[in-house]
Formats: structure tokens, sequence, C-alpha cells
């Protein structure tokens, strides 16, 4: 091989070598960062998995909101109308989080409570997460989402 | 009656469109050159009636015309009058309109700033531009048209989401418009040599401005949004690897990657290929950001399912626009002419390394934003791709890239030789190295290898600038002198890698350093962080025009217990029908550092939770962002691209003209 086409190779290499490093990591990262969604029915029927993050999605009970007096710790109970999961948080909730709307919350179970990392309430008030209007419907309610409320 | 006439102008758009679409193209095609002659009349027509209709949406909302169904979503009489007009682009409807009127407006500016280019080609180029523009006229007169009327007449409208009344908002989607559809131009012209069987080196000097302009507008429109979201949000995050954002950030990827490969085509003749089908994707992913955002796909794959025709029409679109153009590319390209060629140690493979991984980093991005997307719509389950993906992917990935910009401009093209830049470099290379750790050392005291690494990187792409434009300047008698005989696009380019360089330095230092506190407090309370004493000194209720809220004033100190400021941060509560609440943020801002109070919820006991933030270098981010924008219209400005261009215009008609007599 002469030195030109040697260098060529080199660099080929050092491309192909540079693409499989970056394509392994995106792969990598991608396994380990999906989130996958379940709602309240699932999590009851133990098809969430234990300790894995994944993300949740329901009502908000109606008066199911507790506070603790001195922290930041406040919890609530998610559901989709045929089964509830209670959830604890540690942090601020979010502008749009209210007794009654939909909300969803990453996080991981732990002894049967759901431990949220972080609680997600988007957009505006009428809005309905996609993923909670689905697990609604699976519990038999219906939803428009066109103009974003409920057909009982 | 105006809104009906703003109804009728678009119409009458579509069919300009249509000619546009139609006539010059064939007359390109078959030498005519009157039929050639319509392109640019139609193009100024074609924005003439889209503004016209833009000015009658408009009219409707600031005359609160609640009988056309979106205004009446989307506005309200108690809304102050700039957030009427902002309103036009809050929705769907009205942003689709928005689009139309800019890829108008660029339409227009490719008709007056084209007299130094052949008539052949501008006619192919307005063609292509014309065949968009039908395809969006048909997509806002059918499926999304803000004209609809109601009956009977709601008394007053739903008013615009709250998020939205705000000064950002009002210039953020314009400029991230104007960048969008800017490339189009790219795209047009990509097309047009297509057509014509010309990919060569003076296509690549025509194309350069457009793009480069394009690419400015859309930094300034992401970096907006960025901010943005920083003080309106309430959250202190300037970047969230939101699909929203990701819609915006691939195109400006890809569209780097292309005035990149551009340069090197234009220079020396190479990658013809391959900037093409770069045009072809940043547009392609334009379109797609433009779509993604605003059809209601990202909210739910479902909304198709009750709106099917906007789906469908939409994915035709991209379908027809995507797979054209690949397919005239497929068929047009394999015959243009041979590139040059060009050793391993060269500028070209320094570009080319750089369109490569920024391609890598967009395809990355591309993957998180719409597997979700499909696997709903395959029905697999749900799911959602976490930030931490993207940094695991696309921090590794801008290492290189980082690398690449402190070399890549001192490189010489065609043939270079690594012991001549090593020996320009060196101490850029060992000088970066001791001040990137020097200074995180003396920010947070070691352990923070990553930190160290992205200053020291920011550095050295500083520190190879400079030794560029020192190089550059070594033959002059005076500095300033020197600097005056370089040209824009040189300047232009070093300060647009020193923005790059700058914004590394910020999201690395605001990444590592930032200290925030999530507290309970009252009245009275106070809290110590990053060497600051918060202390919560008020809290009252404040009216506003449309809404209610409580206010508090947060007395930060510095270690010696001199006041620093006075943060004053809001939560409001809108009494309209959506009874939307939302935060406004009290910032400090400083150079080094910023500090940032945002009211939570009502705890009980006169207790409120309270977020608040010490975020160092964060501004860096954005004046990084405002330096690659200003270099980019710099760039765009060189004069040689005209004087040049024109020369060659001149010389291709000469040269045709004596092809003719010949025959």
């Amino acid at each position: 091989m002469n030195p030109k086409r040697r260098k060529l190779l080199l660099i080929v290499v050092f491309i192909v070598a540079g693409m499989g490093t970056a394509t392994g990591l995106a792969l990598k990262a991608f396994q380990n960062n999906l989130l996958y969604f379940f709602s309240p029915t699932q999590v009851v029927n133990g098809k969430a998995p234990d300790n894995t993050q994944f993300r949740i999605g329901g009502l908000v009970e109606k008066g199911s909101v507790k506070r603790d007096p001195d922290s930041l710790q406040v919890s609530f109970v998610l559901t989709d109308t045929a089964h509830e999961v209670k959830v604890v948080y540690d942090g601020i909730l979010p502008d749009l989080f209210r007794e009654g709307q939909g909300i969803v919350a990453d996080g991981r179970l732990k002894n049967g409570k759901f431990v949220a990392s972080q609680v997600l309430a988007k957009h505006d008030a009428t809005y309905m997460p996609p993923e909670v209007a689905d697990a609604l419907k699976k519990a038999g309610v219906k939803y428009d989402y066109k103009h974003h409320r409920m057909i009982q | 009656m105006f809104v009906e006439l703003g109804h009728f102008a678009l119409i009458l758009a579509l069919c300009v469109a249509i000619v546009l679409a139609v006539v010059p193209i064939a007359g390109a095609a078959r030498g005519n050159v009157r039929w050639m002659a319509v392109a640019r009349p139609a193009g100024r027509l074609l924005f003439a009636l889209v503004a016209l209709s833009f000015i009658a949406l408009t009219w409707a909302f600031i005359n609160n015309d609640f009988s056309l169904v979106y205004v009446a979503n989307n506005s309200n009489s108690l809304l102050p009058l700039r957030y009427r007009i902002t309103a036009v682009w809050g929705a769907h409807e009205g942003s689709m309109l928005l689009w139309m009127l800019v890829f108008s407006g660029w339409t227009m500016a490719v008709t007056i700033f084209s007299k130094h280019l052949p008539e052949s080609f501008v006619a192919r180029v307005l063609g292509v531009m014309g065949m968009i523009s039908t395809g969006f006229l048909l997509f806002i007169l059918f499926t999304s048209n803000p004209f609809t009327r109601q009956f009977p007449v709601p008394a007053n409208g739903a008013d615009l989401n709250p998020l939205l009344q705000d000064p950002g908002m009002i210039s953020h989607p314009p400029m991230l418009y104007m960048g969008y559809v800017g490339f189009s131009v790219a795209f047009g012209f990509a097309i047009a040599a297509l057509l014509g069987g010309r990919l060569d080196v003076v296509w690549a000097r025509w194309s350069r401005p457009w793009t480069i302009a394009a690419w400015s507008f859309l930094t300034i429109g992401i970096t907006l949004g960025s901010y943005w979201s920083y003080y309106e949000l309430g959250w202190g995050g300037w970047w969230f690897w939101d699909p929203v954002e990701n819609a915006s950030f691939m195109p400006w990827l890809v569209g780097t990657a292309l005035i990149h490969s551009l340069s090197a085509t234009e220079k020396r003749g190479v990658f013809k290929n391959w900037t093409v089908l770069l045009s072809i994707c940043a547009f392609a992913l334009s379109l797609l950001g433009t779509f993604l955002v605003r059809s209601g796909v990202l909210t739910s794959v479902h909304a198709f399912a009750t709106d099917p025709t906007r789906g469908v029409f939409i994915l035709g679109f991209l379908g027809v626009v995507i797979g054209g153009s690949l397919l005239l590319y497929a068929w047009r390209a394999p015959g243009m002419a041979p590139s040059n060629r060009f050793d391993p140690v060269s500028r070209e493979t320094m570009l080319l390394m750089n369109s490569v991984l920024l391609t890598v980093a967009m395809t990355a991005v591309l993957l998180g934003t719409i597997y979700p997307l499909i696997v709903e719509a395959l029905n697999m389950g749900k799911l959602s791709v976490g930030p931490p993906y993207f940094n695991a992917v696309f921090i590794p990935l801008m290492i290189p890239v980082a690398l690449a910009v402190g070399i890549g401009a001192l490189v010489r093209w065609r043939s270079d030789d690594w012991r001549r830049l090593w020996g320009q470099l060196r101490f850029a290379f060992f000088g970066s190295i001791v001040l990137g750790v020097a200074l995180v050392l003396m920010l947070a005291g070691g352990k923070y290898i990553m930190t160290s690494l992205g200053v020291c990187l920011a550095i050295w792409i500083i520190a190879g600038t400079l030794v560029n434009v020192r190089d550059r300047l070594r033959n002059q008698s005076g500095f300033m002198a020197g600097l005056k005989s370089l040209p824009s696009g040189f300047i232009g380019m070093s300060l647009a890698h020193i923005g790059f360089a700058v914004t590394i330095i910020g999201i690395t230092i605001t990444s590592q350093f930032s200290v925030e506190q999530h507290k309970r407090m009252g009245v009275g309370d106070t809290t110590q962080f990053a060497g600051y004493t918060f202390k919560m000194t008020d809290l009252r209720d404040i009216k506003g025009p449309n809404y209610k809220a409580t206010g508090a004033d947060v007395k930060v100190t510095d270690a010696d217990g001199d006041a620093v400021t006075t943060l004053h941060t809001q939560k409001r509560s809108y009494d309209d029908v959506r009874g939307v609440t939302t935060t406004e943020a009290g910032i400090h801002a400083g150079v080094f550092r910023d500090l940032y109070a945002s009211l939570g919820e009502p705890l009980g006991d006169g207790d409120w939770s309270i977020r608040l933030y010490y975020r160092p270098f964060v501004r860096w981010i954005w004046f990084g962002a405002l330096l690659m924008m200003l270099g980019g219209i710099m760039a765009a400005r060189d004069r040689r691209y005209r004087v040049r261009a024109r020369q060659e215009a001149a010389a291709l008609e000469a040269g045709q003209a004596g092809q003719a007599a010949r025959s």
C-alpha cells in the first residue's frame, strides 16, 4: 500500500470507528432513557415494573391532596376512574396542578406508592395529557380530543 | 367586508401560486423568455395578496370580530391591543398564514435580489417556490382556514393562552419562521440547479448568502425561544429537549452543516451532491418542524384521528416534497461534474467531519423526537424519551465538533501538513488546557472533569480563531487597517465561531454549577446558598387588567451582608374561561450569574413554596448565540457574493449567446 492510500484508509477507519461509537452511545442511552407509560389500572394489576422509572397519568382525585405542614412534601391520589394509586412528591407542583385535573408524573413504585420525581401538567386547564385521556378511555370514559373535554 | 376581502385575496394568491409554479419552469425548460419573465411579477403579486390577507386577519383581531371561529378561540375583548395583534399567530391556523406570509416575503426577496442571476435560473427558483406556495395555500384554505365564520356570533372570545401573552412571544415565531422558511430559498436553488443540470461552484456561490441569512434568523429564533422559556415558564430552565424545541433545532443542525458544506463546494468544487442533499434535508426538516409543532401531532397522534384531512394532507405534502426532490436528485445528481481531489489533512476533510458529525447529531435528535410518535401510531404502547438520552448522545458528539472548529479555519484547502498546524497551534493547545482547568478550579475546586473539558474546548476554539486572525493580519501594517481589509465573510466566520465557544462556556458552567432550592417560605423566612442569603420580605395581592396575582419580594444579600437586589416574583391567575395560572419570575441578571426567584403555590399559614436559583454564566448561552447570528449576517453581506456572481452570470449569458449564434 502506498502512503497516500494508507492515510486514506486510516481516515476511513477513524470515521467508521467514530460513527460506530456514536451509534453505540446513542442506542445505549436510548435504551436507558425510554420512559414507558402505565395507567393506574395497569399499576394496580401489577403490570408496572418495580424499581424502574416510569410515567403514570390520571386525574387527581378530588379532596385527596394532603400537604405536610413544615415541608414541601405532598401526597395525592391519581385515578383513571377504575383504579387508584397514591402518589408522593417532594417538590413544587406545576402551575396547572389542580384537583380533578389530568396530570402525568415520572417516578418509581415503592411499597405500593408512586414516588414522583417530577409532576407535569402542561399548557392550559382544558388540556388533557393524551396518555391520561387514553387511560381514561380504557377505563370506560370517553374523551373528545378536539374540544378537550370528557364525554360521560 | 374587509375579512372577506382577505379571504378572497388568499384564494387569488393560490391561483397566482399555481401560475408561478407552472409557467416559469416550463419557460425555462423550453427556452421561452416571455414565460420565464412571468416569474418576478407573479412572485411579487403573491406577496402582496398574502400580505393583504394577513392584514385582514389582523384587522379582525384588532376589531374583536368574534364571528371568525379562529378569532373567537384565541382572543378576547379584554386582551391588550398588542396581544390581540400577536394572537394572530397564537394558534395553528394563524401561524400557518404567518408561515405563508414569511414564505412569500422570501419569494419577493428573491425577485428583488436576483438581478445578477441568469433568467432561466431565477425562473426555476421562483417556480419551485411557487410549487411550495401552492401546497401551503391549499393546506390553509382546505384544512386550516382562519377565515371560517361561525353563527351565532359569541359575545366574547376564549382569550389567548396567557403563556403567550408576553413580548418574547411577539418576536419568537416570526424569527423562527424567517429561518425555517429561509431554507426554502436554499432548497429552491438546489432544485433549480438539479433541473437545469448546472450543479457547480457558481450555484454554490449564489446559494451561500441566502442560506447563511436563513441560518442567522433561525439562530436568533431559537435563542429567543430559549430565553422566553427561561423567564416565562418559571422553571429557570433554558432548554428541555422538548419535541417543540427539537423541531427547530434539527433544521438548525443541518443548516449549520449546510453552510459549511456550501463553502467547500464553492471554494473547491467538492461535496456537490452532499450539499444538495443537505439543502433538501434542511428544508424538509423545516417543514416537518412547522407541522410537528402546529398540527397537534405532538400532543397526541390521535389528534389526527379526529381530523384526518389535516394529517393526510401533511403526510402527503411532505411525501411529495421530500420524495419528489430525492427522486430528482437520484435522476440528476450522478451526472454532475466530478469532484476535485483533496488530501486527508485539508480544510475539506475538516468540513466533511463537521457535516457528518452534525448530521449524526441531528439523526439522534430526530430518533428521540419521533420514536414515541411511531410507537404510539403502531399501537405498541406509550413512552417518552427523556432529556438524559439527548444529553448522553449530543454532548459527546459536540466534543470532536469543538475540536475541529478550533483547527478548521486554519487548515489549508486541498492539502496541509500536521506539523505546520501543530507549530501554529501548540501554544493555543496548551494554553487552552491550562486556562480552562484554572478557570474551573477557581470557580469550584477540582472534581469536575466534564466542566474543565467543556471550558478547555471553548477556549481552544477562541484561541484557534485568534491565531487565524493574527495569521491573516501578519502582513498588514496596522491592526485596525488590517481588520478593515479582511473580507466580511472571514470576520463573520470568526465571530460565529467565537460565539459558539461563548455558548459552550455558558452551557457547561451553568449546567454544572447552578444551585437551586425549592423552599417553603413565609414573610421573614430566610435561606442561604451559593454565598447569598435570600429573605422573603413581603407577600401581597395585586390586581392586573385581566388577572389577579400574588406578588412576593425576596431580598438578596451577599456574604458580607450587603444588599444585592430585591427579586419580585408573581403568581398570576387569569380570570377568564381557561382559568390559567402563570408565574412571573423575578430575575436579577448579571454577566457572571443570574439570581432567580419564582413563586410556587400557597401552602397555607401564609407560606408559599418558592424556587430559588443561582445560575452562573447562563447569559453566555444567549450572548454566544447572538454572536453567531451577527457573524452570520456579516458573512451573508460579503461583497464578493454579489460582485463575482454578477461577473459570472454576465460571462455565462455571453457564453450562451455565443453558443446560440454559432448554432
